[in-house]
């Protein structure tokens, strides 16, 4: 299983902040995540902005950033911190 | 070396005498402190929630931290950001540097403000008279932290 996080804007607009989603190698990385959840349709589609945000593990990377069974992964819009 | 993320208000003067410490190498402290506006973006703003990612929030500071000792010689480098709700007026960011000399100091405290902009995970979600709003992301920031990368 891996662990999936929802902040901010993303958090609101999904109704959640994360749920749990089984593991296998076809999650090969971060984007493979994203994609299996904008096929939901509907608000997650969210996930499809040009300026979305991702972490592995608590530190920020890339879409291409390989995955695997019990990472933690977030996606999260541009930050606005300072 | 410190980062701190509390919802507690903060005193920046008292924060940037700290950072000297009587360490009596230290010749230069720079400091920069960022403070919640009451408008932005064509609104009045009444106040703002302040969002981060437990965890996730001070690795990140920690990482541009390092990042900043890897870059220039420095004697203590703090950052200090709040989370939760915030009035106009109240500082949000604290950000100081201590060094020999002046110019590791001002360089450390943009290069870590440049940065957190656009590496730390925090969102602020404005009240205006319309309700509320996400702040988006500027473009402006992206370049001010590409400088960096750029230069070095």
């Amino acid at each position: 299983m891996i662990t999936v996080q929802f902040f901010a804007r993303y958090r609101e607009t999904l109704g959640t902040d994360g749920e749990r989603l089984q593991w296998d190698a076809s999650l090969a990385n971060v984007d493979d995540v994203r994609q299996q959840l904008l096929a939901r349709g509907g608000v997650w589609e969210v996930l499809a902005e040009q300026n979305l945000m991702c972490a592995r593990n608590q530190e920020l990377c890339g879409l291409d950033e390989p995955i695997t069974d019990d990472d933690e992964v977030a996606f999260f819009p541009t930050v606005t911190g300072g | 070396m410190a980062v701190r993320v509390q919802t507690a208000a903060f005193d920046p003067g008292a924060e940037l005498n700290a950072l000297h410490a009587a360490n009596l190498g230290i010749g230069a402290v720079a400091g920069f402190v960022g403070y919640v506006r009451d408008f932005n973006d064509g609104q009045d703003v009444a106040g703002m929630f302040l969002e981060h990612a437990p965890g996730m929030t001070e690795k990140a500071l920690e990482k541009i931290i390092i990042e900043a000792e890897q870059r220039w010689p420095l004697l203590r480098l703090d950052v200090l950001h709040r989370v939760g709700p915030l009035e106009p007026g109240e500082p949000i960011v604290f950000v100081g540097a201590a060094s020999a000399h002046r110019d590791a100091a001002f360089d450390a405290c943009r290069f870590v403000m440049d940065y957190l902009k656009t590496r730390a995970p925090f969102w602020k979600k404005e009240t205006t008279p319309s309700g509320p709003r996400w702040v988006e992301g500027r473009a402006s920031d992206q370049v001010a932290a590409g400088r960096w990368s750029e230069n070095g």
